[in-house]
């Protein structure tokens, strides 16, 4: 007994035993809540597991009266959608953070800083609303046609532009992700310590080129700052279900509408009658929680590796 | 150093114009928020009155509010409060003061890497655990779902806020004779309490503009709640079955929805930001 309290409490109070104990229940509670999400996915999962198989993933045939259900066109719209994502967010998001750690006096940078961490405030579900009413048809008069003009020859820019499909939702998703790239690669700019920067303008390099000292330092943290981002942007769902057209259709085409593994699930499971699509819609669920729990980790553990460093080099000066 | 071969000048004049090019993605980004808000402002402020604040929803041509999803929105932060709040505190107070071992360690990877899984999925697990089991959708499954989002944030502020009260405080408390409960209890988490207090808010303000965890848990509803034990209506799911709809006037009633909801976001994100700033 004395020996299960010098473990519980190395004070030997208590108090301190039964507060400790009492914290650690609340931290297994955590670990308890992973596990159970994974075993209840995939319990209710099981159905669709057993009838379709390793199928699930390449069949891309979607069709609910004939009870046949496979996944690769959630998975094509979610890849392509955020890809263009990133495309356009890491280059926007990289400028932002370097402006806003590298370029910027503080009076600016710290108003602005809160204004860009105030798009990451605004829910998904209002980004949606824009996107049909702003966004969609913006890009189908402005933006659209002159890509099908210019860059007709590409498959990409080739079918019937409705302002509503894979572009538009690839948009709305670099847009917000934006906000949760750019924060991250300016805490990771921040954690590069300023005897970098110090020594490149000491041997003479312009702001630019003391920057490039800089993003070489932080590379793996900023890595894992698009990392997080694909992370969102896969799991993104109502901005997207809203703008995307929901169909389970795999084209090459980035003006045709497409579906996503999240918005499938936002649309269509409250219609789901029947158990197997049901059971579909739950492992189309499992699928997003590995992936993005995959892509989660590896970035936290990019990102820390810059941040950790860093602070251990702080705190030996 | 490819850099000593190129003169001066071509070297200045791109420094220079990454300047200009990172201050103009920083431009574009600003913009976006400006312009999405100005059309939050514009198309919202139309359809808001007084009665659309208080009524319930009705058919088409009869106007008709959001009275209950304001409600309903209220009881599932409330419910969600209750519930994520203290949980996240304790996690986060943990993780701070019994942190280093490896179990600790897990923790604080899977709470990072909760914050990173869609909020649809969390709405899928508490629909196969919470929902099936008790046979229909309520507001009880909706806190539930919002909780959960809530708790990894919460978690990890309070870890980051005691962590910035000064060791001294600790020691002090500790050299009277205090012991560690009564410190943590006591000393650590007063000192940090503004800290943990902002971080809840930013949790509220992020978790209300949720849709996606409510879509198949609290459902929906067009009536005022009874009890936490029926389908209940919200602010979020009220805009996006809105904003879907064929109908002009229940665009108009989206975008006054979204208004009302803009504003509460946006005030919780700037009293944080003033109070943060008396601080440092």
């Amino acid at each position: 007994m004395s020996n299960w309290r010098r473990r519980l409490s190395p004070t030997g109070n208590t108090g301190d035993a039964i507060f400790r104990a009492a914290m650690f229940a609340v931290a297994s509670f955590m670990v308890l809540i992973v596990v159970a999400m994974i075993l209840a996915l995939a319990s209710h999962s099981t159905l669709s597991i057993r009838q379709f198989g390793f199928g699930f993933l390449t069949d891309r045939e979607w069709n609910p009266i004939k009870d046949q259900f496979g996944a690769l066109a959630f998975i094509y719209g979610t890849i392509v959608s955020s890809l263009i994502a990133l495309i356009i967010s890491v280059p926007l998001s990289l400028g932002i953070a370097i402006f806003l750690v590298e370029q910027a006096p503080y009076y600016l940078a710290r108003p602005i800083t809160f204004l860009v961490e105030l798009l990451a405030a605004i829910p998904s579900v209002v980004y949606g609303l824009w996107g049909i009413f702003v966004l969609a048809p913006f890009l189908r008069v402005y933006v659209e046609p002159p890509l099908a003009r210019w860059f007709g020859w590409l498959p990409l820019f080739q079918g019937s532009i409705t302002g509503i499909g894979l572009l538009t939702g690839g948009i709305i998703l670099a847009i917000m992700v934006t906000p949760i790239i750019s924060a991250v690669v300016r805490d990771v700019l921040s954690a590069v310590p300023n005897t970098q920067r110090e020594a490149a303008l000491a041997l003479g390099a312009t702001k630019w080129e003391t920057t490039q000292v800089v993003l070489v330092n932080a590379a793996p943290g900023i890595a894992g700052a698009v990392i997080l981002g694909l992370g969102r942007a896969i799991g993104e769902t109502m901005a997207v279900t809203m703008v995307i057209g929901n169909r389970p259709e795999i084209s090459l085409s980035l003006f045709q509408p497409s579906y996503t593994l999240a918005s499938v699930i936002a649309n269509e499971f409250t219609e789901a009658t029947a158990d197997i699509y049901l059971s579909s819609l739950v492992e189309l669920g499992l699928i997003l929680f590995f992936v993005t729990f995959v892509v989660n980790a590896i970035a936290r553990l990019l990102v820390w590796r810059v941040t950790r460093r860093t602070t251990s080099v702080g705190m030996a000066v | 150093m490819a850099f000593l071969n190129r003169t001066d000048r071509t070297r200045r004049a791109t420094s220079g114009v990454m300047t200009v090019l990172t201050a103009l993605c920083t431009v574009v980004a600003v913009g976006i928020l400006l312009i999405i808000l100005s059309y939050i402002a514009m198309r919202g402020i139309g359809a808001l009155n007084l009665r659309f604040l208080v009524d319930t929803p009705r058919p088409v041509g009869e106007g008709g509010g959001i009275g209950n999803a304001i409600v309903g929105s209220a009881v599932l932060l409330l419910l969600s409060c209750v519930v994520g709040i203290p949980l996240g505190i304790a996690t986060g107070v943990y993780l701070s003061e019994f942190g280093g071992g490896l179990f600790a360690s897990v923790v604080r990877f899977l709470v990072d890497t909760l914050t990173g899984i869609p909020s649809i999925v969390t709405g899928v697990f508490v629909y196969a655990v919470v929902v099936l089991r008790m046979g229909h959708f309520s507001a009880l499954a909706g806190g539930i779902a919002l909780a959960l989002i809530m708790v990894p944030i919460v978690a990890r502020t309070t870890e980051e806020m005691i962590k910035l009260v000064p060791h001294s405080l600790r020691e002090g408390a500790l050299a009277l004779g205090a012991p560690q409960w009564r410190v943590t209890l006591g000393v650590v988490i007063p000192a940090a309490a503004s800290g943990i207090a902002t971080g809840a808010m930013l949790a509220v303000a992020r978790v209300s503009g949720e849709t996606a965890p409510l879509l198949f848990t609290a459902f929906g509803s067009r009536f005022f709640p009874r009890n936490l034990n029926e389908p209940i209506a919200s602010l979020t799911v009220q805009i996006y079955n809105y904003a879907i709809s064929p109908y002009d006037e229940w665009h108009a009633q989206a975008w006054a929805a979204t208004l009302v909801l803009m504003t509460l976001i946006l005030s919780i994100n700037i009293l944080v930001r003033f109070l943060t700033r008396k601080k440092f």
